[in-house]
């Protein structure tokens, strides 16, 4: 693997970002008003419940932690978007770029973009509403990094998605974040949820982090057996979301796809 | 002169289901030498230089640029290629710098800076350095992707009607440069074009392709005048006409 090759894919994000205020604003915009109205949401329910529940950690913290994932998974399936949107398949797959290159220029592309969103998310959430990160201890990098490592495969598995079905298909790749958050037990407790959603819940990382969240910010006991069951699964996924996009585009170099590859032609 | 081969590809197939979109072809290209690949639409040409560019499978054969199984080694034998083609320009929304640096990582170009100074003047695209490839005429646009194609020095290049959307002086410019890169250099071209005029003037040897086969290989300026026909245009066109009266000539 050369990093060269990882850093032009990287590098040609920077062009766009930086040329385009189009580009630009959505990575902090969103995240912003997200955590403004989930802020004032939270402030509402701590009046309402008084001291018998952490809303701001508990919920606020769970909203950031998802936002966050989501920009993963954005920064990952926007850097290739891009190939899409101009069309330049051709010039990158018949480079000597290989597919583990690719992806790990468009993983690159991710944790730039959603560093940024993630920052401006904590300066928020934390100067208007009062959020501290220190409730949940060192705790916090392994769950950033399980919601990280699950962000990236979700990414990568829409990446297959569009290159398999063409460029229309990205609307299924935009509303993944939706489609999860209910299981992924981000807003409420997982006992809330029916036992057949509860079944699916504990294929998610993403609900094993959340609910260590609120067991940490309510002092509660948090099995270490959880948090690697949580990262056991967000590397599974991971590897399989790789498997899935070099399948799609071993089909893709097989029947002519990648050569042809445009809205008209795919779908 | 090394004739070694820099590409040389043997009995290639494409099946697209039921349909042999190529037939079995073989070939090679050497250094310092252009060689024309011409026929009609859907003759198979583009097939065929998707599968040199490692972007379409062959259902069957091989390829191998300066010695190494495309295959087996696609990363190190697509070091050493490059190519242009009307159908693939550069990102729009990046500069033409911008693009040049990102594929001369992508190709690993040493001493980039060097390079790309020279490809600029080269193209004639200094005055565009900073504009953005999308705002560029459809010639522009052909010089920038001209530039990219032999940003790392390729052995062998492959051009997809290069001069197809450009004006007949700028397309002049564009064939000295071609000419002068493959003979100061030890690359290899395979080009296309349906502009017979031009393949006279550049190629050294010409490929006929029909129905996926090669039917007729040779010298254009001499090829046509060996089957009977003044001018190549016109053996195309014959060539075009009744494929199958040619193959059974060639056999």
């Amino acid at each position: 693997m050369k990093l060269t090759r990882l850093g032009a894919i990287a590098l040609r994000q920077f062009y766009l970002y930086r040329g385009s205020v189009p580009r630009a604003i959505p990575l902090f915009a969103w995240v912003t008003i997200d955590m403004v109205l989930w802020g004032f949401m939270t402030k509402f329910l701590s009046g309402v419940a008084g001291a018998r529940y952490q809303f701001v950690p508990a919920l606020l913290g769970a909203v950031l932690f998802w936002d966050f994932m989501s920009r993963v998974l954005q920064g990952v399936t926007t850097a290739f978007f891009e190939d899409v949107w101009s069309r330049n398949f051709l010039n990158v797959f018949a480079s000597p770029i290989s597919i583990a290159e690719y992806l790990g220029g468009l993983l690159l592309s991710s944790v730039a973009t959603s560093l940024v969103g993630l920052a401006v998310m904590v300066i928020v959430a934390t100067l208007a509403f009062g959020l501290s990160f220190a409730v949940y201890g060192l705790l916090l990098i392994p769950f950033v990094l399980v919601l990280f490592l699950f962000g990236l495969a979700l990414g990568i598995v829409g990446c297959g998605i569009v290159l398999r079905l063409g460029p229309a298909s990205e609307w299924f790749v935009w509303p993944i974040p939706a489609l999860l958050a209910p299981f992924a037990a981000v807003y409420y407790p997982l006992a809330t949820l029916p036992v057949w959603m509860r079944a699916i819940a504990r294929l998610l990382p993403p609900s094993y982090v959340f609910e260590g969240m609120r067991a940490v910010v309510h002092g509660q006991s948090f099995h270490a057996q959880d948090l690697a069951a949580a990262f056991a699964l967000a590397i599974v996924y991971l590897l399989l979301a790789y498997w899935f996009f070099a399948s799609v585009y071993r089909y893709a170099v097989r029947t002519g796809l990648i050569a042809r590859y445009s809205a008209e032609t795919v779908s | 002169m090394n004739r070694t081969p820099v590409l040389r590809v043997e009995n290639l197939v494409k099946d697209y289901d039921s349909v042999r979109a190529v037939k079995g072809i073989s070939f090679a290209v050497c250094p310092k030498e252009v060689v024309g690949l011409l026929g009609m639409n859907g003759a198979g040409k583009t097939t065929t230089i998707s599968m040199i560019l490692g972007v379409l499978e062959p259902t069957a054969g091989s390829i191998h640029i300066q010695g190494i199984d495309l295959k087996q080694h696609r990363g190190r034998a697509l070091a050493h290629t490059n190519f242009a083609a009307v159908y693939a320009p550069l990102p729009g929304n990046l500069t033409v710098y911008e693009n040049l640096r990102v594929f001369g990582l992508l190709y690993g170009v040493k001493d980039f800076h060097a390079r790309v100074e020279t490809l600029l003047d080269q193209f004639d695209l200094r005055k565009f350095r900073n504009t953005k490839c999308g705002l560029l005429s459809s010639g522009e646009q052909t010089r920038v992707g001209l530039a990219k194609a032999m940003l790392n020095s390729p052995y062998l290049l492959l051009l997809d009607e290069p001069t197809a959307s450009i004006d007949p002086a700028s397309a002049r410019d564009i064939r000295q440069s071609i000419r002068a890169f493959a003979h100061e250099s030890e690359v290899g071209v395979l080009w296309t074009s349906h502009n017979m005029y031009e393949v006279e003037e550049v190629c050294d040897r010409v490929m006929i392709l029909s129905q996926g086969e090669i039917i007729l290989e040779g010298d254009p300026r001499t090829l046509p005048g060996n089957y009977g026909k003044p001018i190549l245009e016109e053996l195309f066109i014959s060539v075009a006409r009744e494929p199958l009266d040619w193959e059974a000539m060639e056999r």
